[in-house]
This record gives C-alpha cells, structure tokens and sequence, in this order.
C-alpha cells in the first residue's frame, strides 16, 4: 500500500439527509422527509421491501437524482444542489459504487474497467496503472487482468466491479444489491469482502434485500417502508478506521 | 352479435413502430423523396423531352437525313436515283435550295418595308406533303404559283400577306408570304414553287443547290443515320454532297437544355436511391436489434413469423410511400418550368412528366425499401422467441472468436495517449463493425454527393463565364453600325442613314493613348451563308490581339491568321466536318473559303457562329470594321473613371465606351438551384442517417454510458467520446468519398456536354484544386459530426439512474 486514503474523522457525518422528499408524478412519494445521517468507517446496510425507496435513497446520495425536497450533503458537498457535470466529477471524486448486475464494460478487459475512473478523473497514467495493479492483487483478481468481464464468474465480475468502485479512493462506497444477481458461494464471497473493506475503514452504504448480508456485513441497519425510515438499529459496533486497500 | 371487424393486430404493429421512431420514420420519408424527386425529374425530362419531337417526327414523316448537294457536281436525274442507295426506305427531292437575302417589301407590324434581313435558304417545292418531311401549314396555304413564297415557322418576322423583296436575285422579285409551314427537322427556311426557285438559281454566281430527303430503314442511331449517308455519298460523284444533317442532330438542338439536366439527375437519382436502401437497411435492422424483446412478446402472443416480417417491411414502406409521394409531387412541379421550355418549338408541348413515369418511379422506389428492409425483417422473423425474451436479462455476453479480435482492435486507441472519452469514442467503431461500415457509407454517399455537387457548380461556373463571345473585356467600345442583334450589320431601314462605323485606326489610337489600357481587340458581325448549313450564320470576326478574350479552345488552336476559322463542335456536327476542313463562304455572289483550325466552346448563337477574322468579311467585299472594341484594363482600374475618360475621348470619333456586363443564363441558373436543392436534401439526409445510428448506438449503449457516468463521466466527455466515435469514421469515409466524387464528375460533365451536342473545355473538367480537395476531404467529418452531435448530446443528458435500469 504506497498511497494515503483521504481523512474522515471517525465521528464527522460523511452523509447527512435532512427532511429529503422524492416525489415521481401525482403518485405518493418514494422517499418522504427522510432525515438520515451517516458517520465515517459506518457500513449502513437499507433494508426494505420493494418499492420502499432503497434505491431512490442511494440515487440521491450517489447525485444520480435529485431531492423533491430536503438537502443531502456528502463529505461537506451539498449534492442536492450540484449541476450535471458537478454530480459527474463529485461521485468521480467521492462515490465508488457497485451494482447487482456489476455494470462492467464488456469490451473492456477487467484492467480497463478498473482505470476507467482514473483514467477519466485524469489521473497520471502511471499512477493509475500502480493503483489498478494493486486493487487487482488486493482483491485476488489480478490473474484476471487481462480477461474481459463475460469469461468471469458472477462472483469474480462483482470483484472487478469493487476494484472498479475503489480506484479513486472514494470516501464513500455505494452497493445496491450487491449479491443480488450471485450464487451462495459468490455471494458469501462479496459479503465478506465489503465486510472486509469496512473493517479496513472504507465507509459503505449498502442496499440490499438480503437480511443475512446486513446483518453481517453492516454496522447498522435501516428500515425503509414506504419511503420512510420505519427502523434505525444504530451502530452496533466500532468503527476502525484504517488504511483503505 | 357485433359484426364489426376486429382491429388488425398487424396493422396497429406497424403504426405504432412508425409513430415510436419519429427519427427515422423522418429520414425514410426524406431519403425516398428526394430519390424519387431525382429520378422522377430525370426519366421525365429524358422521355418528355423527346416526346414532342418524336411524336412530330413521326407525324410528319420526318427526314432522317437531309441532303445538300452542289448542283455543279450532280444532276437531278442522278440525286433521284440515290433513293436505290442501300438502306433508303423514302425520299423526296431533289429540290433546288437557293441561298437568298431578304428585305421587306411592305409594312408589317414586327417591321417596317425596306428591312434588310438576314440571307435564308428557300427551297423549290410543289407541295408540302410527299413520303419524306410532310410540312405542316400552321398558317395561310402552300405557293402554288411564281410570286409566293412560304415562310418556315419562326424564321422571319413576316405574317401571310407581307412582301419580300430579294434584292440580289434577277429582277428582284417581290414575292407575296401565303402562308407558314412547319418542318419537323427544319428543311427549309423557306419555299417557293420550284418554277420559281428555278429561277432564283439563276442569280450570277449563287451557289444554287438542291436538297434531297432521306428515311432510311433503320435510323435509330447516329451509326446508322452514318450508314445511310455513306451510301448515298457513295452513289453520287464525290463532293456533290456540300452538307447534311440528320434528325438527330436536330432533336439534340431542340432538346438540348432538358438533355443537359438528365445526366446529373440520373446520377442524383441513382446516388438517392442507392442511399435509400442503405438508410432503410440501416433502420430496419436498428429496429429488430432495439425491439428484439418487443418481437419476442409478440410471438408469444402469437404473431406468427410472416407476420413479424410483413410488420417489419411496413414499417418501412409506410414512410417511404409518403416519400414517394412526396418525390412525386416535387418532381413533377420542377419538370414543368424545363419541358415547358422543350416544347415550345413543338406542336403540343409536353409540360407534364409522362404517366407511367409516376408510376413505375415509386414502384420501383418502394420495391427497393421492400427489399432492403426484408433482410432484416427476416431476421426478426426467424428470432427464437425465448432468446427475444430473455434479451437483457443475461449477465453478460460470451465473447466470440470474431468479438475477441474487435475487442483486441479496440484496444488500440485506448492505448493511445488520449482523454479516456476520445479513447474510448475512437474504439466504437472496432467493437461495432457493421453498424459503423453502414454509417460510413452514408457519410460516403452525403460526401460523394457534396463533392460531386460542387465539382457541378464550379463545371457549370466556367460554362456561364464561357458561353458569351467577348466577355472577357471590362469595357465595350460600340463604334455605331446599327443598333440591333447580333448581325446587326445586316439589318437596317433602307429609307434611314446608317451611322457609319468609326475609324477603326482612330479608335485605336485613343485605346492605346487611354492610361489603364492592357489590350483590346476589335469585332465584327455578318450574318451569311455558309455551305453545307441550313440558313444563315452568324460570323464573328476579330481584329487585333484577340486571343486574350478567345473562347476556351476544346480541339486545335484559336485564330492566328486570315483565312482561318473557329467553330464549336455542334457547328462541326451540323455542317459534317472536322477540324482542319474548309468551309465555303457565301455572300451576294461572293465566296471566301476558311479552313477549320479549332474548335472552341461558347453557347451564344446557339453555339452556331462561325469566329474568323476580319480579312474574311473582306474578302467578301463585305464592311470589316469592327462595331465592337472588347478592351482589358488594369488591375485595380477605377472602372467608372475610366469609362468616363474613354467617353470624353470617343465622342470625337463616333464611339460609344461602356462597361461590360455579362448575363447568366436562366438554364444554367436553373441548375445550379436544382443541384443545390438536392445535394442539400441527400446531405441532409446522409447526416440523419449518421444521427439515425448514433441514436441507434447510444439507445444499446444507454447501461453503458449510465455505468460511465456513474463512474464519473461529465456530459462534456460524454459528448466528446460520442462525437469521437462518428468522427474517425466520417474522416476516413470522407476521404474515400472525394475520388469516387471527382470519379463521378468526370464521367457526368461529358455527357452534360454531349446532351447539349457540346465538348466541353478542360477547364470545365479541371475544376479541383488541391485547396477545395481539402476541404472536401473534411466533408465527411462535417457531416458525421454533424449527424453526431444531436444525440451525443441526448446521450449527454440521458438519466443515469434511468440508464442503469434500462435492458
């Protein structure tokens, strides 16, 4: 490990929801007033049936959306408020994330989908290359470097995927349905990796249908239903923040 | 019990997929429209045009051959006998042809009496029947006796009635107009009884002849009009055949200007509907690659495999129909102003594009859509229903051997040096081969199109500038003489003085003594007889340094001497000769003979004047003077300064100065807007074709391009990385373009100059420089980026919440 995450205080609120409302049409709200704060090195797993506005919750903090109402700040950015090209460079600078179906280019081999944040943040290209080599290794897929995402397993795609998500040393790592779309053992796989990340310190929201993988891999639990917080378990354990891979 | 009909499923199918793709429902309504306007106008004005001349032609039993022979070198006895010749179906003749000027005898109300007018060739003739050339009376009777004369139809400005005095015949006779006829392919100017014509060849020293009518059995071509003359060459003693003309060297005057149009509209047409098929090709399968899920649910609901092929070929022959439509009512508007002109020197103008044009036109427009769009649609017809279904829901696609070499491909760009978005906009086109090369070849056929197009413009800028004798001066001097048309030196009231011409030395002296005088050079104008042409031509002769403001010189070289001429090739067709032949001269007894030594381009006179110089009036004891001085000033000249000067200096002398203004021709005008138009609409729709597949491109893409920019991709390198990649393609298509462009310019402008019975100069040919070359080059990229940037831009915007949901 040659580089320096960025500093989080273990207790400052890397995301604070304040009265965020999210409203589609005439129809009720997928999110309503939902006030929701989340401290550095937590892994917040948001649970809930379908409909209850899990991932209108993480389309807002990742920028991807916009609030009806209410703000969401992220590391101290107001991204309620930002235009397209800020939401771009904000969740390129802060945001990893990671998907059910790991959105993984197919036409690029597992390296470039790795550098594909850096290389679009400008980062040097040798310092790119060394920080994808590392993930890659890191995350026991470099042997994969060179293949191309359809020859993987579902569980070695979601390693890229997590790769992919990390190359910017992001402060924040969104997952939505992280397992979703994998067998038991790829599954058990990828929870023990963000479980892993999050006890090296990495700040995790997780969005998940999955109770098991809430319960082991979050350190608190939020209950949606219909669009409103109707459980907050709290932190259940220390953070530690530490050095991110 | 409802008796009503149920709704047709198929119908509803197709309705709705042309309603959904408003993008490319537009661009197939665009692209047919303008291959159906072009080929509409094309095959129109080919057929139309030569309708009202074929009609006649075969209504009056047309000639197709028309002899003149000199009646020192061969008897009428023998000419009759030339109907044994091999290949003669028919003839009429011999008839004494005459050579004669006119002057108007009593007052008419085109002319006063006592107008000289220039020299006609009457013909002997008892009656206008007979198995060759029946003449049609448009007006009064035939001459049945000595003293009537009959007037062809447009020839001199003298109604039945009028009196026509021909002052260098015995006796000048004053003979009475009894009527006006016409003759298919315009035998005669004019005739007489042959009693009287009989007698007008008895003028001293008048090349009397006779004229002799020819059908032969087989006249389709000009190889076997050829035929037919070199047999009756063969059967008469050699030089007694002074001049010919075939028929179809007439229809080609008569049709010139529609004639002109067909080549480039034919390529137009073809380049139209080559795009069409390319653009419904390009849509089509865009439209089962994007809807392979939709066809998977509309066989489960039981569509059978027909019906998804017939759903996918209506969706394309429903617009293209509007565009056919659409082409059809474009087409036929446009042809009116051009056949209207062509059919003017007929009986029954054509002004309408022919029926069965409309007719096969779009059907053959609509067969080609149906075509393209099957392959496709086919394709749709054959999907595996549970495979249609599952699309989008898999987790990723099985690289293939051919995918994995793409994919090696690709990477090449991407390990430029270069933005991620440029990298990853120049790899596109290796992942998605096929959809690229389509995309190329539209951006091909829009730059083809623009090359070609202005490869025309610039062809048919030099034709304008060219056409105009003595257009090359800045000034005119006007030294009196008349005031009329050309050969106004023949034409003048006898009871009026004429303004004597001024001093051809004294104009000079006050030229050269003029500052800001480069050169000048002087002419002068006759109209005369010219053996072996029918009527009079007009003869321009020069004085002094004229090569300067020559005509662009096709063949040999422009005059440098007494006893030479200049001609265009149409005159060389008219008269049967070549460069490097002599011409005989004729006037008022006299005769000059010049030999052939260029032929050159110009349209004045309908491109039937004869250039010589002045020592050849003269020698026809004729006034040489020049009544027009063309003069070249200096660079940067103050033009109305010294036209003022000139003026002040010339009133001394009889002369008039003023600046010279050159006119556009309506055809040439007409043209120019009708390629504009087009070209506008193929690029246009070339361009939509480009934005038609990026749309295509992005809509597949659209996870792809929400995962990137989850990742962080602003809209500005979103839009960068989707110009990029139509960029590289458009580039490289447009270079392929410009040489298949000039190629196609090359191979049209000839046969627009064959149309019009004229060899065109180099310089019309010789119109890309390495300059505009480049700039056509970037054409393609223009026209890529152009298509591109519309839904890079969409693709900028797309929601990338929504994008990430998408299948």
């Amino acid at each position: 490990m040659t580089s320096t995450p960025p500093v989080i205080t273990p207790t400052a609120p890397v995301i604070d929801m304040h009265g965020v409302s999210r409203r589609y049409g005439a129809g009720p709200p997928a999110l309503d007033d939902v006030t929701l704060s989340v401290r550095a090195g937590e892994a917040l797993a948001v649970v809930g049936p379908s409909g209850s506005g899990k991932s209108t919750l993480l389309n807002l903090i990742a920028g991807l959306d916009r609030p009806s109402a209410g703000t969401v700040t992220v590391g101290g950015v107001r991204v309620s408020e930002l235009n397209e090209t800020g939401s771009a460079r904000y969740r390129r600078d802060r945001v990893g994330m990671v998907f059910q179906f790991f959105n993984l280019l197919d036409d690029l081999s597992v390296h470039d989908n790795v550098l594909l944040p850096a290389q679009l943040a400008g980062m040097p290209r040798a310092e790119a290359r060394r920080r994808a080599a590392e993930l890659l290794r890191h995350l026991g897929i470099e042997r994969h470097a060179d293949a191309y995402p359809g020859r993987l397993s579902g569980g070695e795609r979601q390693r890229v995927a997590v790769a992919r998500a990390l190359m910017n040393r992001p402060a924040l790592l969104l997952a939505d349905e992280p397992t979703g779309a994998l067998d038991t053992a790829s599954g058990e796989q990828v929870r023990e990796l963000l479980t892993q990340l999050n006890a090296d310190g990495q700040t995790i929201v997780l969005v998940t249908h999955d109770l098991a993988l809430a319960r082991s891999c979050a350190t608190r639990t939020v209950e949606l239903v219909d669009g409103r917080v109707a459980r907050d378990s709290g932190s259940v354990r220390a953070h530690r923040p530490a050095v991110s891979p | 019990m409802s008796t009503r009909r149920p709704a047709n499923p198929l119908g509803r199918v197709v309705r709705a997929g042309v309603a959904r793709r408003r993008v490319q429902t537009a661009v197939m309504v665009l692209t047919t429209l303008m291959a159906v306007t072009a080929s509409v106008l094309a095959v129109g004005l080919l057929v139309a045009a030569r309708a009202p001349f074929d009609r006649a032609f075969t209504a009056q039993q047309g000639a197709h051959l028309t002899g003149q022979f000199d009646a020192t070198e061969v008897t009428a006895e023998r000419l009759a006998r030339t109907a044994d010749a091999a290949g003669v179906a028919a003839v009429a003749g011999p008839f004494r042809s005459v050579p004669v000027r006119v002057r108007t005898a009593s007052d008419t109300a085109a002319l006063p009496a006592g107008v000289d007018l220039p020299p006609v060739t009457v013909v002997g003739r008892a009656d206008p029947g007979g198995p060759v050339d029946r003449l049609r009376m448009v007006d009064g009777r035939w001459a049945t006796r000595p003293g009537e004369i009959v007037l062809a139809d447009g020839t001199l400005p003298a109604p039945p009635g009028a009196r026509l005095t021909l002052p260098t015949a015995p006796g000048t006779p004053t003979l009475t107009v009894v009527g006006i006829a016409r003759s298919v392919t315009g035998t005669a100017q004019a005739w007489v009884t042959p009693a009287q014509a009989e007698v007008l060849a008895a003028t001293d020293g008048t090349t009397a002849g006779y004229e002799m009518l020819y059908r032969f059995h087989r006249a389709e071509t000009d190889a076997h009009v050829a035929a037919g003359r070199a047999a009756i060459t063969a059967a008469v003693p050699p030089d007694a055949l002074s001049g010919s003309q075939s028929y179809l060297a007439v229809e080609q005057q008569r049709t010139a200007n529609a004639r002109a149009f067909v080549p480039f509209l034919a390529a137009f047409g073809v380049l139209g509907l080559l795009l069409s098929v390319l653009v419904v090709g390009i849509v089509i399968s865009g439209a089962v690659g994007a809807a392979t899920r939709r066809i998977g649910i509309l066989k489960s609901l039981g569509f059978t495999p027909a019906q998804v092929v017939r759903a996918y070929v209506g969706q394309a022959l429903l617009p293209a129909a509007v565009g056919c439509l659409l082409g059809l009512a474009l087409g036929n508007a446009l042809a009116v102003p051009v056949l209207g002109e062509v059919g003017e020197a007929f009986d029954a103008p054509v002004t309408t594009v022919p029926l069965w044009i409309d007719v096969v036109v779009p059907v053959g427009a609509l067969l080609l859509v149906a075509g393209a769009a099957l392959l496709p649609a086919l394709r749709a017809g054959r999907l595996s229903t549970v495979a249609a279904l599952g699309v989008g829901r898999t987790l990723g696609r099985k690289p293939g051997a051919a995918r994995s070499v793409r994919r090696l491909t690709a990477r090449l760009p991407a390990r430029l040096p270069l933005p991620r978005a440029v990298g990853l906009g120049l790899a596109d086109p290796f992942v998605r081969p096929a959809r690229s090369g389509t995309m190329a070849a539209a951006v091909a056929f829009g730059a083809v199109c623009v090359t070609f197009a202005v490869g025309l413009a610039l062809s048919l800028g030099v034709v304008q500038a060219g056409r105009m004798l003595n257009s090359a001066g800045s000034v005119v001097v006007q030294t009196g003489g008349g005031t009329g048309p050309p050969g106004a030196q023949v034409v003048h009231v006898g009871a009026e003085a004429e303004t004597p011409k001024a001093d051809p030395e004294e104009i000079g002296a006050v030229l050269r003594a003029q500052e800001g005088t480069v050169r000048f050079y002087g002419t002068a104008r006759a109209e005369l007889s010219v053996r072996g042409i029918t009527g009079a031509t007009t003869v321009v002769a020069y004085q002094g340094d004229s090569a300067w403001g020559a005509p662009r010189t096709v063949a040999g070289r422009w005059l440098d001497g007494p006893g030479e001429a200049v001609v265009t090739s149409r005159f060389l067709e008219a008269a049967g000769i070549g460069v490097g032949d002599t011409l005989r001269l004729e006037e008022r007894g006299r005769h000059a003979s010049v030999r052939i030594v260029g032929e050159a381009f110009f349209t004045e006179g309908e491109g039937m004047a004869l250039l010589t110089s002045t020592s050849t009036l003269a020698d026809l004891g004729l006034d040489a003077r020049p009544g027009r001085y063309d003069v070249q000033t200096e660079a940067g000249t103050d033009a109305a300064r010294y036209l003022g000067s000139l003026r002040d200096e010339l009133e001394g002398v009889g002369a008039v100065a003023q600046a010279n203004t050159g006119n556009s021709s309506s055809v040439i005008l007409a043209m120019d807007a009708l390629i504009g138009m087009l070209t506008l609409m193929l690029v246009v729709v070339a361009g939509l074709g480009v934005l038609n597949t990026v749309v295509l491109d992005t809509r597949e893409r659209v996870r792809d391009l929400g995962v990137l920019k989850a990742l962080g991709m602003t809209p500005r390198q979103t839009v960068t990385m989707v110009v990029t990649s139509v960029a590289g393609t458009g580039l490289l298509a447009g270079l392929a373009a410009v040489p298949a462009g000039v190629a196609l310019h090359h191979w049209i402008i000839p046969l627009m100059g064959d149309g019009v019975g004229m060899n065109l100069p180099t310089a019309a040919l010789s119109v890309y420089d390495p300059q505009r070359l480049t700039l056509l080059a970037l054409g393609g990229l223009v026209i890529a980026v152009a298509g591109g940037l519309l839904p890079a831009t969409w693709a900028a915007r797309t929601d990338t919440a929504t994008a990430l949901r998408s299948e």
